[in-house]
């Protein structure tokens, strides 16, 4: 079996900081990070290799340094990698970023299941897997907390809101997946040795035959027209007193502010 | 495509390297450099004093603008009932739609859901379309999305809205792509530019830490996903007259042969973090898996929710589904409590929108407090029975 793992490097989360005093981004030395829930995807596939055998191929589209994500997916397990990196793809939002997965996709061919992350925990949007899907044409479930295979099909488990679901997927397919889905192995010293000498090609646009219309800025539809600090959250200090006045002082508060109805 | 930097009129004063949300400009040899993470929104040329910095001109893609209108709302259903967010949505598209001067149309799929129909109309919505069919009982986004995909290319509404939920963040995409137009995710604000006629959406960005305001200038629908719990439950109005149209469902939309085999109804923990209105979260402070039944009591007592860390899921003292924060879940209740909740950014990031904080820590120098609205420095074991406890109190003299 074939599987392609879409992975993304963001910004670690610890390294973005907050300016008490004016609210503002501080940025220092941001390093950057294999998106969790992009590992959980890799660590879904390494399962499924290990039960049914294939090869898996990781793809990242981002600047040079995305590399370091593709060797860190080929320590836990990955077979190959490609690095999607060309300056024409910059500025792209999830619409221009699923075509240019796409076409890389059509290039590779010939897969059987491709394994996103829910979401990036840079941006959130939880956009670019299922927007693959519908550009590839593929059978699509999101949130896959459970992947079993079965004669050309997989069986998946997902929760929404009010319960849990189970379906039937024929492949190829796509799926995003969730935390539950298993924590990442840690990297075999095997897989280190691999990593450091792998080679891993470089992709542009000219490779994947993209329509220049539909990549980067150029192909993005949405623009970011404003960016500034969200409104300084009220604080009401600490309450103090004894146990039970502090109890009580606390749910007087809530209630005069109408967040709990009274006879709370 | 990227800014340009006049070196010329450059002071070198790195103001806008500090303003960039997407740490796209460097400092090489004294005047900044932009790199690949630019997004050109714009942040660095509004700070620049000497107005050395300049964005490129958009590229214009041709749109027949003058075809689209209309405000729609894809009304989500759960087993024949509304979600929440509908309501919200109805009221926002109102707004927007009156601002157009355009009509607010709800799409209603699934299976004997006709009834839903005159709820939609009461509290918003000039005209409904129903599709109502087996294979739409249960939620199954290929079958979903095409049936939507058909019907929006056909009617070509100019804005498309849909809860920022499950169901909403899986099929929008998909008619995001199908339709080539842009698509803004989980969304706390829209509004209309008076000049241009433009949905304008605010969303956060890196966990809430800043904002964003997205448009989508030149391609239809403009689509976004709204945040549940962020806007207002408009009143309803009985009195209301729509159009009701019964749309006939395509089998060809079952082609991709996506089957839900098994629906489990999950009751215990009914009510959804994403949309409860209380929280109380526990954390690594309540010592032990057991001690997870003060904070259950206590949850339950509010009607809320269940929350929790990440150090306490992989502890295995909940499950992951109550996880609050990033890998898990992104929350913005009326009242979050976080009990024994130091405050690690990756909890913060998840819950900050919320209205109200309370942070209930022993540690008086826990992040939590910096974000708290109401901070209670003590031991939680002796402050949530006594709250437990006041509230039952109240509870009687009420009743």
């Amino acid at each position: 079996m074939k599987f392609i793992v879409c992975l993304k490097q963001v910004p670690e989360t610890e390294s973005v900081k907050i300016d008490e005093k004016t609210g503002t981004l501080m940025r220092t030395g941001v390093k950057g990070i294999t998106n969790p829930y992009d590992l959980y995807a890799l660590e879904a596939a390494l399962k499924l290799k290990e039960v049914y055998d294939g090869k898996i191929i990781a793809i990242s589209m981002g600047p040079p340094q995305a590399e370091e994500s593709l060797r860190e997916a080929i320590s836990y397990g990955a077979d190959e990698a490609i690095l999607l990196s060309d300056r024409l793809f910059a500025g792209a939002d999830t619409l221009a970023t699923s075509y240019t997965l796409a076409q890389v996709i059509r290039k590779i061919g010939n897969f059987d299941l491709v394994l996103c992350g829910k979401e990036a925990i840079d941006g959130n949007t939880a956009q670019v897997g299922p927007q693959l899907a519908q550009r590839l044409s593929l059978p699509y479930v999101a949130y896959v907390r459970k992947i079993g295979i079965e004669e050309g099909k997989i069986i998946v488990e997902r929760a929404l809101e009010d319960g849990s679901q189970t379906l039937v997927l024929p492949l190829p397919a796509l799926v995003t997946v969730v935390k539950e889905i298993g924590e990442p192995r840690l990297p075999s010293i095997r897989g280190k040795m691999q990593a450091k000498k792998a080679h891993i090609p470089i992709w542009e646009a000219k490779d994947i035959s993209a329509i220049p219309e539909k990549i980067g800025l150029t192909g993005s539809a949405t623009r970011v027209i404003k960016i500034f600090s969200p409104p300084l959250r009220e604080k009401r200090g600490i309450i103090s007193g004894t146990v039970e006045e502090q109890a009580k002082k606390l749910l007087s508060h809530l209630q005069t502010q109408g967040i709990l109805k009274s006879g709370n | 495509m990227d800014i340009k930097i006049d070196l010329e009129k450059c002071t070198g004063c790195a103001e806008c390297i500090e303003v960039c949300p997407f740490e796209a400009l460097v400092l090489v040899d004294g005047k900044p450099q932009v790199n690949e993470a630019c997004t050109i929104c714009g942040a660095c040329a509004e700070v620049c004093d000497v107005g050395a910095i300049s964005l490129p001109e958009m590229p214009k893609i041709k749109v027949d603008k003058g075809k689209t209108k209309d405000v729609w709302v894809c009304a989500e259903q759960r087993d024949g009932q509304l979600a929440q967010v509908v309501y919200e949505l109805l009221g926002e598209a109102r707004k927007l739609a009156d601002a157009l001067q355009q009509k607010v149309i709800a799409v209603l799929l699934g299976y004997r859901i006709t009834s839903l129909a005159q709820e939609l109309v009461k509290y918003g919505a000039d005209k409904v379309y129903i599709i109502d069919h087996p294979l739409l009982k249960d939620f199954n986004e290929s079958i979903y999305s095409s049936t939507l995909i058909s019907l929006i290319r056909k009617s070509q509404p100019e804005v498309l809205l849909a809860g920022a939920t499950a169901r909403g963040r899986s099929v929008m995409p998909q008619i995001s792509a199908a339709l080539e137009t842009g698509l803004t995710a989980d969304c706390t604000g829209l509004a209309i530019d008076e000049k241009t006629g433009l949905l304008l959406q605010t969303r956060p960005a890196f966990g809430g830490n800043i904002m964003a305001t997205i448009a989508c200038p030149e391609k239809r629908p403009q689509m976004a996903t709204v945040r549940p719990n962020v806007l207002p439950k408009p009143l309803t109005n009985s009195g209301r007259q729509g159009e009701i149209v019964d749309v006939h469902f395509n089998e060809e939309n079952t082609k991709s042969h996506v089957q839900v085999i098994k629906f489990i109804k999950e009751i215990e923990d009914s009510i959804d973090l994403a949309e409860a209105d209380v929280i109380v979260a526990g954390g690594r402070g309540l010592k032990e898996a057991k001690n997870f039944k003060l904070i259950k009591e206590l949850a339950k007592l509010l009607g809320g929710a269940v929350g929790a860390t990440r150090a306490v899921v992989d502890a295995g003292w909940v499950p992951a589904n109550f996880q609050v924060g990033q890998t898990g879940k992104t929350v913005n209740p009326k009242l979050y409590i976080a009990c024994g909740i130091s405050g690690a950014i990756q909890h913060i990031v998840g819950m900050q929108s919320s209205k109200v904080i309370v942070a209930i820590n022993n540690d008086p120098n826990a992040p939590i407090f910096n974000i708290a609205t109401y901070g209670i420095v003590v031991d939680l074991f002796e402050v949530i029975p006594a709250m437990i406890k006041e509230i039952k109190r109240r509870r009687e003299i009420h009743s």
